[in-house]
């Protein structure tokens, strides 16, 4: 069973925002409406400057499901959390639930009024029928049901970030690392997908019988 | 004449806070999903042409190959 997950290897990522314009471009997002962003840290500082390619990560135990007063979000069998706007309310509810700030909100109605809630869909559409028109319309295109994946990860030029199978971006974002021999650390992985416990981890502060030993 | 009116009193509590009980927040009761699988193919023109729609098979092993256009290892070396 595939389970969709998403990689952003800070180590390649240059900056070009090629993925946002890519979403923005392929699913014809409104204005104020980013479903991808790229974050800079430490912007300037000679070595240490990183960014990283930001969106919903479509997390194992997703927040923005547990808060939802309406229930208007689902996970797919391959992992993708949706949502429908059929039942969205626009709440922003899920906005502050989200560690990744992935959901948005069009602001474009009467007196800048908060329309329903729009985010990454991991190019896979919502509950309309695949590939439709109507789909489109709410939702961007559904590129997993034409046997494709997500545009961003597809077109990244660095392949800074990855996007697909998480057995088979894990593989190659590892077999990376390897060559390299560093940048392991991969942002919001834990976050979004749990963390496995080291089997040789060992608590940081001993005990007070390790202590007095 | 005290029964009735604890039973009266246990009756308008009842509901009174009724609305007050927890509701369900299971994720397994959700309503927005449609049930559609992807391999199901998508109704327009963009479906990419290596593998057979409705094949849950073939698209799992398009999607697998597909993500390996993201490893250059494999085109460089």
């Amino acid at each position: 069973m595939a389970r969709m997950k998403f990689i952003c290897d800070s180590e390649r990522c240059i900056e070009c925002n090629g993925c946002v314009t890519a979403c923005k471009n392929e699913h014809e997002v409104p204005w104020g409406v980013n479903r991808r962003r790229v974050v800079t840290v430490n912007d300037g500082v000679i070595g240490q400057e990183k960014s990283m390619s930001v969106a919903c990560m479509h997390c194992s135990d997703a927040p923005c499901m547990a808060v939802c007063p309406v229930d208007c979000f689902y996970r797919t069998d391959e992992g993708v959390v949706l949502h429908n706007k059929d039942i969205c309310i626009g709440c922003g509810y899920c906005s502050y639930a989200c560690p990744f700030g992935a959901p948005q909100f069009p602001s474009n109605g009467t007196f800048g009024l908060r329309g329903k809630m729009d985010k990454c869909t991991f190019c896979a559409g919502g509950p309309e029928e695949d590939g439709s028109e109507a789909e489109f319309e709410k939702y961007g295109r559904n590129r997993l049901s034409e046997g494709k994946l997500p545009l961003c990860a597809e077109m990244c030029s660095t392949k800074a970030l990855l996007g697909g199978d998480g057995d088979v971006i894990s593989d190659i974002f590892r077999n990376r690392v390897v060559r390299r021999g560093k940048g392991s650390e991969v942002w919001g992985w834990g976050t979004a997908y749990g963390k496995a416990p080291h089997p040789e981890a060992t608590p940081e502060i001993k005990s007070e019988n390790e202590r007095k030993s | 004449m005290k029964a009735p009116s604890r039973y009266l009193t246990l009756l308008v509590l009842s509901v009174v806070l009724a609305a007050c009980a927890e509701r369900d927040q299971s994720l397994a009761n959700k309503t927005g999903q449609r049930g559609e699988k992807p391999w199901a193919g998508a109704k327009n023109s963009y479906v990419a042409k290596n593998w057979t729609v409705g094949n849950e098979e073939s698209w799992r092993a398009q999607i697998r190959s597909r993500g390996q256009y993201q490893n250059e290892y494999v085109k460089t070396n």
